[in-house]
């Protein structure tokens, strides 16, 4: 391994590997070609006279669905599901690295809620509030529905980064004379921060694009996932590619922010 | 002191307790006894004690082949996954030697999971239908006459899908647990006399054990909970364990619909119990 030429079995699975990544974004950007369709244009390929037109047409609520609307609901769910999973999962990854009474009981019920499927919980949650005489709507029990998915995915994170907390280096600290507060803000929150990043964009994202949950949970009222989803059968015009442009270039957007300032965080650090 | 502390561990981890009480315990119980009440016409949920919905549906031969089929797609969409997310990890741990141009391409891998599952479901279309690039492509370089029907609206298009959407679930544990082998033991093991591959199969395969473990039990219990995928890219030909479920909701029939999810329950969580004996995730996750 540590001889300088390559083995054969580099070259194949680099090859692989391309081929993957082709696999991989291959129909995205093909979707994202096929959006800017003029307006003779088909479903498929050739692109024929470019141009903007099935942007517009996605805020053509008569002819493709509600967007706005769809979207103006989705976008305070993810940020909320984004915060509360943030503040939780964090503070319950410091109550985890304590052995308490019922820890192991609360991680398998958080593994279980990981892989319970999607459409069983949707049921699950329409039921409860069926019981309990609430009506389903996104902020709550679409809200719950959606938390119950992101919460296992940043307890998890959260226990990789703790796991990389030693307490000693807390008791160093003290040792040192460093105050609570200080220990917090000049040793936790630095190792922390970045792995809270990752538990945020997980939250935000796992929620914006989330469908078998959101199916019977949200209500009436359509997200952003479930309005594609009806479009999937009903809109037959590259509009539908330009709508998944655009959610997909607003996923890009939160996911380069996040990484982005993970980037600068640990750059910073190797700075100082 | 240390009562006090432990009051307040209580503390930090009462949200999170709540939370997966109200919206995951309570919900799956009542499906449970959801699944043994009656249905009525127009009136929807009657409270009872009968098994008549588990009758119903282990006795229909539709409810078996859908089973069958989902059960079909899961194993293929494993092996598929297992042995790409087995040899992408491979390459990414031990073949690339700078760790910032293999944090790079293991991200460029792991994007695509934060965006919409819809979006790149229907992204195949242009590719595989029948005016197609696929078909285009093939009929270009004279291969086939006709454009080929079985790409989209096929088995064939959901394995694809599925590959697409949860490669990087197998993935990412099984890069995890490769990455933390010590790259002396390798060595070690060929300085012994093992050959490239004895190492492969005794050394990296048994330590990434755990990986494989984890990233089975997401691609098996996201196949199987899937509905989206089989409905849309197959064109309504095949169906799926949920399929049956879909149905029954939509016309309100929750009792049967219960009944379904709690069976297609216990099989994901037999299976994720067979997992969790082969490995204490807990502890490998910690470690």
């Amino acid at each position: 391994m540590s001889s300088d030429r390559r083995p054969w079995t580099f070259f194949v699975l680099a090859t692989l590997f391309t081929l993957f990544v082709i696999f991989l974004y291959g129909p995205m950007i093909s979707i994202l070609i096929l959006s800017f369709q003029g307006p003779n244009g088909s479903l498929s390929f050739p692109l024929r006279d470019p141009s903007l037109m099935w942007f517009g047409e996605v805020f053509n609520p008569s002819r493709v669905g509600d967007v706005p609307g769809a979207f103006s609901r989705s976008f305070p769910l993810s940020i909320i599901v984004m915060l509360l999973t943030v503040l939780i999962s964090v503070t319950a990854g410091f109550g985890f690295r304590r052995h308490f009474r019922g820890s192991t009981l609360i991680f398998y019920t958080a593994i279980a809620s990981l892989i319970v499927p999607g459409l069983v919980l949707s049921i699950g949650v329409l039921v409860t509030a069926r019981f309990l005489g609430v009506s389903a709507n996104w902020y709550t029990t679409g809200l719950g529905a959606h938390l119950s998915w992101t919460l296992p995915f940043g307890l998890l994170i959260m226990f990789a980064v703790l796991g990389r907390l030693n307490p000693s280096y807390e008791e160093a600290a003290y040792d040192l004379g460093a105050s609570k507060w200080q220990t917090v803000k000049e040793v936790v929150v630095p190792i922390v921060f970045p792995g809270m990043i990752a538990v945020a964009l997980f939250g935000f994202t796992l929620s914006y694009d989330e469908f078998p949950r959101s199916w019977l949970t949200i209500g009436t009222k359509n997200t952003l996932p479930l309005e594609i989803w009806t479009m999937t059968t009903n809109v037959t015009s590259p509009s539908l590619y330009a709508l998944g442009a655009i959610t997909t270039g607003i996923s890009f957007l939160v996911i380069g922010a996040a990484l982005g300032s993970i980037y600068l965080i640990q750059r910073k650090r190797a700075g100082l | 002191m240390s009562e006090r502390r432990s009051f307040i561990t209580q503390l930090q981890v009462a949200p999170l307790t709540l939370v997966l009480f109200l919206f995951f315990v309570v919900p799956v119980a009542l499906v449970v006894i959801v699944s043994f009440f009656r249905y009525q016409m127009l009136v929807g949920l009657v409270p009872d004690f009968t098994f008549k919905n588990y009758y119903d549906l282990l006795t229909n031969p539709t409810t078996w082949a859908l089973y069958l089929s989902t059960l079909k797609f899961t194993l293929m969409v494993l092996v598929i996954t297992l042995v790409l997310g087995f040899w992408l990890s491979y390459f990414l741990v031990f073949h690339v030697r700078n760790l910032v141009v293999a944090i790079g391409l293991f991200l460029l891998c792991t994007i695509p999971f934060w965006t919409s599952n819809i979006i790149r479901m229907i992204s195949w279309r242009p590719i595989l239908g029948r005016e197609g690039l696929v078909n285009q492509g093939l009929q270009e370089v004279g291969l086939i006459d006709k454009p080929l029907d079985w790409l989209l609206f096929s088995d064939f298009s959901v394995v694809i899908t599925y590959v697409h959407l949860f490669t990087l679930f197998m993935m990412v544990p099984i890069f995890n647990s490769m990455a933390r082998i010590d790259k002396a033991l390798l060595e070690a093991a060929i300085d012994a006399g093992a050959t490239r591959w004895g190492v492969i199969w005794n050394v990296v395969l048994p330590l990434s054990k755990t990986g494989i473990a984890l990233g089975a039990l997401f691609v098996v219990t996201l196949v199987m909970g899937d509905f989206a995928v089989v409905k849309v890219m197959s064109g309504g030909l095949s169906g799926s364990a949920t399929s049956g479920m879909f149905n029954d909701l939509q016309f309100l029939n929750y009792p049967r619909a219960a009944a379904n999810a709690v069976i297609l329950l216990i099989i994901v969580m037999l299976i994720a119990t067979g997992i969790f004996r082969l490995i204490d995730v807990r502890k490998e996750l910690v470690r």
